[in-house]
């Protein structure tokens, strides 16, 4: 059993977990993920890493309330337990010094994207960071990115907060602008993602992006996470989490995200009927 | 001396219209009657062929003896005395090409029925007596500490065998229960899990440390396991990468490897949706492509999901399938439709992304391959289309990268697969060996076993004289 050592309530259906694994601590780098059982009858489900604390023994991880397994473990709290947790897997994102390298984070993927934006600094890059969301209500960890960021703009689609626009807009403007955009890393929903890469596209700015297939194993296994890239079949999981932005085929992505809509449907209404009964 | 008896005495199994709509184990087992009237048979000849032609060398006669005269607890000790997962390989050994085809009445056609006899004991030990025959032998004086990677049967006979040696042995598994392709593989209604728990536990009882979802690799690495006080490493990791064909819209929902179609089910439970949370999708034609053990394990699974109609596609003729003959007739009688001479060409699918249709061609066979078996040859002009909502693609599976890729000094050939010395399993790396499919490409749960005892052997072998 993999304990809870702290759960934290973020924003609205988002919430942190920090679980004891020793041994992933030691290991985890930035842009990898581990996979989670929550009990014995659950599904295994891939979480790329917020965090880890090599003393503490504890990996970090963020979650969204989506479906029946992301919503069964919001019921759990500190002191709680999971009966598996496993990684680091996939390979991490690749830091190296390049000049000027712009961070994206969609959403609650700002608990990715601050590791990474970290590591890039640390290793001597100029770290621009876009931090959007929806709304105000939405936005954690701005001074997190911040601070592991040279600089930061926040967007909301709603102008609630920071500038009124879509991250891809002042996106553009920087790759615009009198920056020397060496790399984009841009992380978050699926279709963030894609418009990311479209956006820069024109620019031939190289735009990694850390995709989110529906996985079984993570270890390589079974190929549920096949995506196309560049014209080839690659499995997420071994293969990624990362990859360049404009060779991966979005629309397959998105389609296979799908596969099993209607049986979450049932599995989340099976779930709620026993939760509030 | 008694009149030889050529009469096997056959082995009750569920009616196949019955047994099609449940998971329950399709072959139910002797009774203590039948298993001795069957061990009555054998005539304890005197050159036992059947011990050598048996990958791991169990006393076979000797168990059979014990058997016949009653005393079933000394039967399970002579049995286990070798073989750590009786009760596994009296299922899913392949028998028939083993220690059964050398048996002296085998040129009769009255080989005495081993695996049956076999399951019969471990079956009988594990009902009557749990964990008791088991004293745990770990750590000996002189014992050293091993580090065996991957829990499928290769490593728990590695591990097993290398306890009893009197090392100190940690077991790691990447995946939430040890047992391998044991557990995720091979379906619940031809190896029941709590079997292979059963055996697990035996492993464990004896002292081995079972390390569940450690990704070795990835959390660790086999240097760093040399380093940190392990003297050596045997690699059982075996054959668990997925292969595709390579053909248009093999991407399409509902197209899945073997390997992620009996993951689901086996290992996640996916036929017990929505009580388990891991879905599979239900097809109505379902086709598999390919013709070993693992395609009639898939095809089975689906027919048990509740599929109107299932199809084997297999490119080569009937009397090519590699699966045993017992499976292969399995499936037929519970219904399962066998398309020879065809191959896929592609697949098709809706605005959705989900197959419905696959294109094929029809082949012929040519002169034999490399393989020995005919080649089989495109029709040209041949296409035809059949209407499918679910592919599995049961054409075999290649070895993991993931430890080859992490290991430095260790050589792997062309197709992914650990260069190992043949008997022994040792590779060129220091203080590393491997066996099972990670060394051969998928083979048998028996050959793997086989392969991880002769490398506790060498092992043990090489550290006693450390």
């Amino acid at each position: 059993m993999y304990k809870i050592l702290l759960r934290q309530d973020l924003v609205p259906n988002t919430h942190l977990f920090k679980i004891e694994a020793p041994e992933v601590a030691r290991k985890a780098r930035p842009g990898q993920f581990i996979v989670i059982r929550i009990d014995e009858k659950g599904e295994r489900i891939p979480l790329t890493v917020a965090g880890w604390d090599e003393k503490e023994g504890s990996v970090t991880v963020v979650c969204q309330e989506v479906g029946t397994t992301t919503r069964r473990l919001a019921k759990l709290g500190t002191g709680d337990s999971i009966i598996d947790f496993v990684g680091p897997l996939g390979i991490p994102t690749h830091i190296e010094k390049l000049g000027t390298v712009v961070c994206v984070a969609g959403g609650f993927a700002v608990a990715v994207v601050t590791p990474i934006a970290r590591a890039l600094k640390e290793a001597g890059n100029r770290v621009i960071s876009i931090l959007g969301a929806r709304n105000r209500e939405l936005i954690f960890w701005e001074e997190e990115l911040r601070s592991a960021s040279d600089e930061l703009i926040v967007t909301t689609d709603d102008g609630s907060y920071g500038r009124k626009a879509l991250v891809t807009e002042p996106l553009k403007e920087l790759l615009e602008g009198d920056e020397d955009v060496k790399r984009v890393i841009a992380i978050g929903p699926s279709i963030m993602m894609k418009f990311c890469a479209k956006t820069t596209e024109p620019f031939g700015v190289n735009t990694v992006v850390s995709l989110n297939p529906i996985m079984v194993d993570g270890t390589g296994m079974c190929g549920c996470c096949r995506v196309s890239v560049g014209g080839l079949t690659k499995f997420v999981c071994v293969d990624g989490p990362d990859f360049d932005g404009h060779q991966v085929d979005w629309d397959l992505l998105f389609a296979r995200q799908k596969t099993y809509l209607d049986e979450e449907k049932e599995s989340l209404e099976k779930w709620q009927g026993q939760a509030h009964s | 001396m008694a009149k030889l008896n050529l009469n096997r005495v056959d082995m009750p199994r569920q009616e196949p219209e019955v047994r099609g709509k449940n998971y329950d184990e399709v072959a139910l087992g002797y009774s203590l009657e039948q298993a001795q009237e069957e061990a009555t048979r054998c005539i304890q000849c005197p050159k036992f062929p059947c011990k050598a032609g048996c990958p791991v060398q169990v006393d076979i006669p000797e168990f059979i003896l014990a058997l016949r005269d009653g005393n079933l607890p000394e039967a399970a000790k002579i049995l286990k005395g070798k073989n750590a997962l009786p009760g596994i390989c009296g299922r899913v050994c392949p028998q028939e090409t083993q220690c059964e085809v050398v048996c002296v009445l085998a040129k009769r056609g009255g080989q005495v029925a081993i695996g049956r006899l076999e399951r019969y004991v471990a079956d009988w030990e594990k009902a009557n007596m749990g964990a008791s025959v088991v004293t745990p032998v770990a750590g000996k004086p002189g014992g050293k500490k091993v580090a065996v990677i991957g829990s499928g049967p290769a490593g728990l006979t590695a591990a097993a065998d290398l306890v009893k040696y009197g090392h100190s042995v940690t077991l790691f598994e990447a995946l939430h229960v040890a047992g391998g392709v044991l557990m995720y593989g091979i379906p619940e209604f031809r190896l029941p899990k709590d079997i292979v728990q059963g055996e697990v536990d035996y492993v464990a009882s004896l002292g081995v440390d079972i390390k569940l979802n450690s990704v070795v690799g990835k959390l660790v690495t086999i240097d760093e396991l040399l380093e940190d006080g392990y003297e050596a490493v045997f690699l059982g990791t075996g054959a668990g990468l997925p292969m595709f064909m390579g053909i248009p819209g093999e991407n399409l929902n509902g197209i899945y490897s073997a390997n992620e179609f009996l993951t689901r089910i086996n290992l996640m439970k996916a036929y017990r949706f929505p009580e388990y949370d891991t879905p599979v999708r239900v097809g109505k034609n379902v086709a598999v492509i390919g013709g070993g053990n693992v395609a009639m394990d898939s095809a089975r699974c689906a027919l048990r999901l509740g599929a109107e109609k299932v199809y084997i596609v297999y490119r080569r003729s009937d009397a090519e399938l590699p699966a045993r003959r017992e499976e292969v007739e399995n499936a037929q009688e519970e219904g399962i439709i066998f398309k020879f001479l065809t191959n896929p060409k592609q697949f098709i699918g809706d605005e959705k992304n989900n197959v419905v249709a696959m294109e094929c061609f029809e082949m012929e066979l040519g002169e034999p391959d490399e393989s020995g078996r005919r080649r089989p040859i495109v029709k040209e002009g041949s296409e035809f289309t059949m209407e499918v909502d679910v592919v599995i693609i049961a054409l075999g599976t290649t070895p993991n990268p993931l430890i080859a890729q992490t290991t430095a000094g260790l050589e792997t050939t062309r197709k992914g697969t650990v260069v190992a010395d043949e008997t022994a399993g040792k590779t060129v790396k220091d203080r590393v060996w491997a066996g099972g499919d990670i060394v051969t490409g998928a083979a048998t749960v028996i050959s793997a076993m086989g392969a991880g005892k002769r490398a506790a052997a060498d092992i043990n072998e090489f550290l006693s004289k450390q």
